[in-house]
């Protein structure tokens, strides 16, 4: 963590935001700073360990430090609303939802969680292999249904730090189902997941595959592109067995 | 009470952490750098005689060593400590219903006190506690009438005499069974376990939970502590650790995230929710950060030995209750207080989550702890001096006494000093054991497990 033998220039700034009472420091400086752990705690929240359960206890440190961080911004005044296309960075709902926006976050950053359906899982069990393709549909769809601004940020984060008990509480004694209880229920239906078109009914039976091959050539999103791509995966797999 | 300390010290050193001259004994493990991810240990505990040392590790095994006995002869030095047994102790599961592994690591290990020639232990992984049976075993029967030596069965008419089975002396098995399997009590994952001065009953605490067991009976437990909110959205503090008091067996207590203690008194009410005592030690205005709350989390509680007083490790320090004042603690002491400026950092690779343990050496006058570079650190009580040493191989000749190191906070570095820069930050003391009645202690690094004598002329 620290480059051995690297001298740290006085005039430099440590990283550290505490122990400098508020006025003592420039204020963006120690707003920047601020921000930056806010981010850097939303980050640590969301980087859950899907094998394992996460640490309780250091989720829960994690989050009232961001709630702490929360209020003293509200106090100040500087709690802004951040609009879904912030610049650069996720916004706050889409990044805090749910734990399945974990990987919802990896894709964002350009990795494909593809590999997790590749194992070529003979049963199609709705959980596993049907998530992933679920919420690469629910990440440009989250954006449309959460991220209008329309929403008051204060209210969205509440609901978000609210959304990430809530999630570890149902990890800790709920069944599958409820991990993906907010996702759709269409997302259940093969048709949809195939068709690539969220809620939709109209798909006859039959049409299944057919619907998905024009849904790759028409997407209804550009940023469904990636997506669909990964929906290609899962047809593969289902096709296969 | 006063006489008893006075004899005592006499015969083990009040001195303490510098008189006693600490030197390097023994170094149990891998030589090399690459540590494999199931050797890390994750705990070490000395059982009541201090003639055995159990050490558990992610890999859910369990070691233990025996001192030998001492030679009379050779009395320039203790016993060393030899393995005695190893076992696989709990193995890695899957939760089908949540789709998530359940982690072999062995989280805590707890000795039951001797009662015939067997030995008993507790080990303990996130979900479910083991009661172990260690034996041993020097002799075996011989000469059965209906079974061969190789164990093949005798056809009967072939028997035409009989004769009594005699035990003939064989080498030395030491066996690991286990007794008692106590599962599907924790939702949450469990950070201790405390075995009660009764003997018969012992502790399990969760995140949010405390349950209590009979040694006995496997297929139910009294939930004794419930901190979880009706709505988990209210989450804010957790259970990080807890202990039965050493003699009185209808107390314990139990420590959270938010720096408090309490202390719960089983006869109050059957649900120990609210607490007899609450130790909480008002926070310094002047020090306060958005790391504030983190870094009071407490990773370890431990009462002395007497039971007069409690041990409290947070991230920055150890501090000393007085059982009968909840208003602060009567001691406190810095483990690494060069940290504090860097608490960002150490919150980006989550190093401020690390847990750190302590411990009490046999008279409860030496407290110890451990640290980051594998340095740890020991506080005299009476003399209020401190020593820091280092499990390093590179100490590795027997009797050399340990040379103390020093962390330069700032400024100027001397010779022989490091830099707090220069630390690292990946070689981490976090278990560290004290015999119970003699200056032998046992230090765990990532992979390696050090034991150190005091210097015995």
């Amino acid at each position: 963590m620290f480059a051995r033998g690297l001298k740290r220039k006085s005039a430099e700034e440590p990283e550290d935001v505490e122990g400098c009472p508020a006025g003592a420091r420039a204020a963006p400086s120690y707003s920047l700073q601020r921000q930056s752990l806010l981010d850097m705690s939303l980050v640590k929240l969301q980087l859950c360990h899907m094998l394992v359960e996460p640490n309780l206890c250091r989720s829960v440190l994690i989050a009232n430090t961001v709630r702490q961080i929360q209020e003293e911004m509200t106090r100040d005044g500087t709690w802004r609303v951040l609009a879904p296309q912030a610049a650069g960075r996720a916004p706050l709902d889409r990044l805090v939802s749910t734990d399945i926006l974990c990987r919802s976050v990896r894709e964002q950053e350009g990795e494909c969680p593809a590999p997790d359906m590749g194992d070529g899982q003979p049963d199609l069990v709705p959980g596993p292999a049907v998530a992933p393709a679920a919420q690469a549909l629910r990440s440009p769809q989250s954006s449309l249904w959460e991220g209008d601004g329309s929403r008051e940020s204060r209210g969205g984060f509440q609901k978000s730090l609210d959304q990430i008990f809530e999630t570890l509480e149902s990890q800790a004694s709920g069944s599958v189902e409820e991990l993906f209880a907010d996702v759709d229920s269409s997302y259940y239906d093969l048709d949809a997941v195939l068709t690539g078109m969220v809620g939709s009914t109209s798909s006859g039976p039959g049409s299944g595959l057919q619907a998905f091959a024009s849904a790759t050539t028409s997407p209804p999103s550009s940023s469904c592109r990636s997506d669909l791509g990964e929906l290609d995966h899962a047809v593969e797999i289902l096709v296969e067995t | 009470m006063f006489l008893k300390f006075s004899l005592h010290s006499m015969f083990y050193g009040a001195g303490g952490g510098n008189d006693i001259q600490w030197c390097f004994s023994q170094v149990k493990g891998a030589v090399d750098d690459d540590v494999a991810e199931a050797d890390i240990i994750s705990t070490v505990e000395f059982n009541h005689s201090g003639e055995l040392l159990a050490t558990g590790d992610k890999g859910g095994r369990v070691v233990i060593f025996q001192q030998e006995q001492e030679n009379k002869i050779q009395s320039h030095s203790r016993g060393e400590y030899n393995v005695y047994s190893t076992f696989q102790s709990h193995e890695p599961e899957f939760d089908y219903l949540k789709s998530l592994e359940i982690e072999e690591k062995i989280n805590k290990i707890r000795w039951l006190p001797q009662k015939n020639a067997a030995q008993f232990l507790l080990s303990t992984n996130d979900k479910t506690i083991k009661l172990w049976k260690i034996s041993e075993r020097d002799k075996r029967p011989e000469g059965y009438n209906l079974k061969e030596e190789d164990g093949r069965y005798r056809d009967p008419t072939t028997v035409t005499t009989l004769r009594v089975p005699v035990f003939r002396p064989m080498d030395l098995m030491v066996e690991a069974s286990p007794r008692r399997i106590f599962a599907n009590a924790h939702t949450y994952h469990i950070n201790s376990i405390s075995i009660n001065s009764d003997y018969e009953t012992y502790l399990s605490a969760d995140d949010l939970r405390i349950n209590l067991w009979h040694l006995e009976i496997t297929d139910r437990s009294f939930n004794i502590v419930d901190i979880k909110p009706a709505n988990m959205e209210e989450l804010t503090e957790v259970i990080t650790a807890a202990e039965f008091h050493p003699n009185s067996c209808n107390t314990f207590v139990y420590s959270s995230s938010k720096g408090t203690i309490r202390l719960c008194d089983m006869r109050a009410s059957a649900l120990c929710d609210r607490h007899s005592k609450l130790f909480e030690e008002p926070e310094d205005p002047s020090n306060r950060s958005f790391f504030s709350e983190i870094i009071s989390s407490i990773s370890d509680v431990k009462f002395s030995h007497s039971g007069r007083y409690m041990m409290t490790r947070d991230y920055l320090s150890v501090k000393i209750w007085d059982l009968n004042m909840e208003n602060r603690p009567v001691e406190t002491y810095q483990v690494h207080e060069y940290l504090r400026s860097k608490l960002c950092s150490l919150y980006e690779n989550d190093c401020i989550f690390d847990k750190f343990e302590c411990c009490w050496n046999g008279s409860d006058s030496v407290v110890m702890t451990g640290s980051y570079n594998n340095f740890f650190r020991m506080f005299d009580r009476n003399t209020k001096r401190d020593i820091t040493l280092e499990a390093s191989r590179e100490n590795n000749k027997p009797r050399t006494v340990l040379k103390p190191r020093k962390v330069c906070a700032s400024g100027k570095r001397k010779k022989d000093e490091i830099s707090v820069d220069s630390l690292d930050f990946n070689k981490k003391i976090l278990h560290t054991a004290w015999h119970p009645k003699e200056n032998i202690i046992a230090v765990a690094t990532t992979n390696n497990l050090y034991i150190f004598q005091d210097k015995v002329n």
